[in-house]
């Protein structure tokens, strides 16, 4: 009964103090049965299919699992992998030739890249958007409508664009000028179009979730700044920015995470092409080729370096002052 | 780039008293803007639509042309809907209805379990709840390569393999802890006093969340609903290695298996596509009223 947290709920329904005898436990339990019971569900969803894969995921990173030595309950196969200790990171951090450093620079690009253009393009859209306009409902399920489309059928429609001499893109370049792009091909251009893909993808999540915070921004604001003789400018930097920075927060956060673990936009544009090859996918395509160990290495990689990221980010808005 | 200058721009001049953007409009603002912002700011958000919408477009009108004519920049040429006969003839019907099903069982599953978590964490102050938020987060950083292979094993040993519910457990987890962050900032939106006029009424807890927070919430829940659904529609990696008999694959993989067969028959994969996107655009456009509403108020509770 004493669960609700608003301070004037307490004040009525709180137990009288004092009870002696019982355990902690036992009044905690009491306290808070309603909410552990409604995130039971949760909880153990979670930990049948996260936690326990997460921890078997790190079990097999040392181990040198194949497709071949790895156990198949549905066939009665017996696991006959063994451990190897750290030698898979050690290989994969370290090795001659090995492709981790490499990739995990282009994964920082994409990354980079991809989430400063949802984040700029999403607030340029959101603030047109925000603007009283004829048709702007219309405008909005336009601009939206990337992010209902399935991945698969986003990514045969971009193929189809810029399939080779014959799609529309190149014939567009021909129009004004420009010698055609092997866009999808073996060479950098492939990485320029997945990521031009993945921001047409993303710009619409940005776009809704700014558009949102900027509707919760009191009005007074912009009218003491344009009382104060502020420039459209000066109430972009210092109302609209300081208003949308929990929101920002979090949408930057969740891109950054959501983005350097996309994979299908990279997987079904351009399959296995080593120039569009990111963490994530390399990681796939090792496990889709039977590497079971290494491609679990390099998963365990992945989260650590994000979850380096998360604290690093948590503590940066700390000193800045944002609870978070 | 462009899209972005004409934001910049389009911004500038014409600010008067009271013209702010803003969720209250007050009449008559509309024509204190001077005309030259207004048609920039026309021209920025058409010509992002167009950029929004062509791709999509041009596959619809690829799907009315036959093979021969796929690259023909006209809109319409030799008009046929021979391409969608050929695919519903296909094993495309039963793919359809399989992902139907695992889609929307994904939904009220994914739905339910946001809400119960996102209500709990918005209204109780319970030991473990910030270390709830946090494992949220986490799995969000999850790569699927290191789950894949646990997971199903946990499907086999459950006898889920090849069955809806094991896609719908596994897109459940992709998609609920999002949802339960957005929902917790969707309660938190709805005055608590309502529910302590529930508790005076003498409703329990939980029918507090059920009779007067989630008729409330659906705005938020329209937003989850959406996203859950979105999120099993279009989903390839776990399908292929769950569904293992071709009568269970799903759209998304069993497109996946056309595609490797019939290589390069863009009139055949455009009709598809299309045939795929429908419902997900039919979803959208119910949600779509309550998204901004929806996914601001998790956004700016973070």
């Amino acid at each position: 009964m004493t669960s609700i947290t608003s301070p004037a709920s307490r004040a009525v329904l709180h137990r009288p103090a004092g009870r002696g005898g019982r355990s902690w436990l036992r009044r905690s339990w009491d306290r808070h049965w309603y909410a552990w019971a409604m995130i039971a569900p949760v909880v153990l969803v979670l930990v049948v299919l996260v936690l326990y894969p997460l921890i078997e995921g790190i079990r097999l990173s040392l181990t040198d699992a194949t497709v071949r030595n790895l156990g198949n309950p549905l066939f009665g196969q017996p696991d006959r992998s063994v451990g190897v200790g750290v030698r898979n990171y050690l290989d994969i951090l370290t090795g001659s030739g090995t492709p981790f450093w490499t990739v995990l620079v282009r994964t920082m690009i994409w990354t980079g890249s991809c989430v400063l253009l949802h984040y700029t393009l999403g607030m340029g859209l959101a603030m047109m958007l925000n603007r009283p306009l004829r048709g702007r409902s219309v405008y909005r399920i336009l601009l939206i409508l990337p992010w209902a489309v399935p991945a698969f059928v986003s990514a045969f429609a971009w193929r189809f664009l810029f399939n080779g001499n014959d799609g529309m893109i190149n014939r567009a370049m021909g129009l004004v000028g420009l010698d055609p792009i092997d866009w999808l091909g073996p060479s950098n251009w492939a990485l320029v179009a997945v990521i031009a893909v993945n921001v047409w993808l993303g710009v619409p999540f940005m776009m809704v979730a700014l558009l949102g915070g900027m509707q919760t921004i009191p009005p007074e604001l912009y009218e003491a700044a344009e009382v104060d003789g502020a420039s459209a400018w000066q109430q972009f930097t210092n109302v609209t920015l300081p208003g949308l920075r929990s929101v920002s927060a979090t949408v930057i956060l969740l891109g950054v995470i959501w983005t350097f673990n996309m994979f299908p936009v990279i997987f079904l544009l351009t399959r296995s092409n080593d120039y569009t090859q990111i963490l994530v996918t390399f990681s796939y395509n090792l496990f889709y080729n039977g590497q079971i160990a290494r491609a679990a290495t390099y998963g365990v990689l992945i989260l650590s370096l994000l979850l380096v990221f998360a604290s690093a980010y948590r503590r940066m808005l700390r000193a800045q002052g944002e609870v978070w | 780039m462009a899209i972005e200058t004409t934001a910049v721009r389009s911004t500038a001049p014409g600010r008067r008293p009271g013209a702010r953007p803003g969720a209250t409009r007050p009449g008559g603002r509309r024509a204190t803007r001077r005309s030259g912002a207004s048609v920039a700011l026309h021209a920025g958000l058409l010509a992002a639509s167009f950029v929004a919408v062509f791709p999509i477009g041009w596959v619809l009108v690829t799907s009315f042309k036959p093979l021969a004519d796929v690259y023909n920049t006209k809109i319409i040429s030799h008009f046929t809907v021979a391409n969608y006969g050929d695919i519903l003839d296909s094993d495309f019907p039963r793919w359809f209805l399989n992902s139907v099903a695992v889609a929307g069982l994904t939904m009220v599953v994914g739905v339910f379990l946001s809400a119960t978590s996102g209500y709990a964490m918005s209204r109780f102050n319970f030991p473990g709840k910030r270390s709830l938020m946090w494992t949220f987060l986490v799995t969000q950083m999850f790569p699927m390569a290191i789950l894949i292979v646990p997971i199903y094993k946990i499907m086999s040993s459950l006898q889920l393999l090849d069955t809806y519910g094991s896609l719908v457990l596994a897109y459940s987890t992709v998609a609920v802890p999002f949802c339960s962050y957005m929902l917790k900032g969707y309660f938190d939106t709805i005055p608590i006093e309502i529910d302590e006029a529930g508790r005076v009424d003498g409703l329990t807890p939980f029918g507090t969340f059920w009779r007067l927070a989630v008729p409330l919430a659906r705005p938020g829940l329209a937003v989850t609903a959406f996203y859950t659904f979105l999120t099993a529609w279009g989903e390839v990696a776990y399908a292929s290695k769950f569904m293992i008999s071709q009568d269970n694959y799903t759209l998304a993989f069993g497109m996946q298996t056309y595609v490797g067969q019939f290589n390069q028959n863009w009139h055949l994969l455009a009709a598809a596509s299309v045939l795929v996107t429908v419902p997900a655009m039919l979803v959208f456009y119910l949600v779509q009223r309550w998204l901004v509403a929806g996914l601001t108020a998790g956004g700016a509770k973070g």
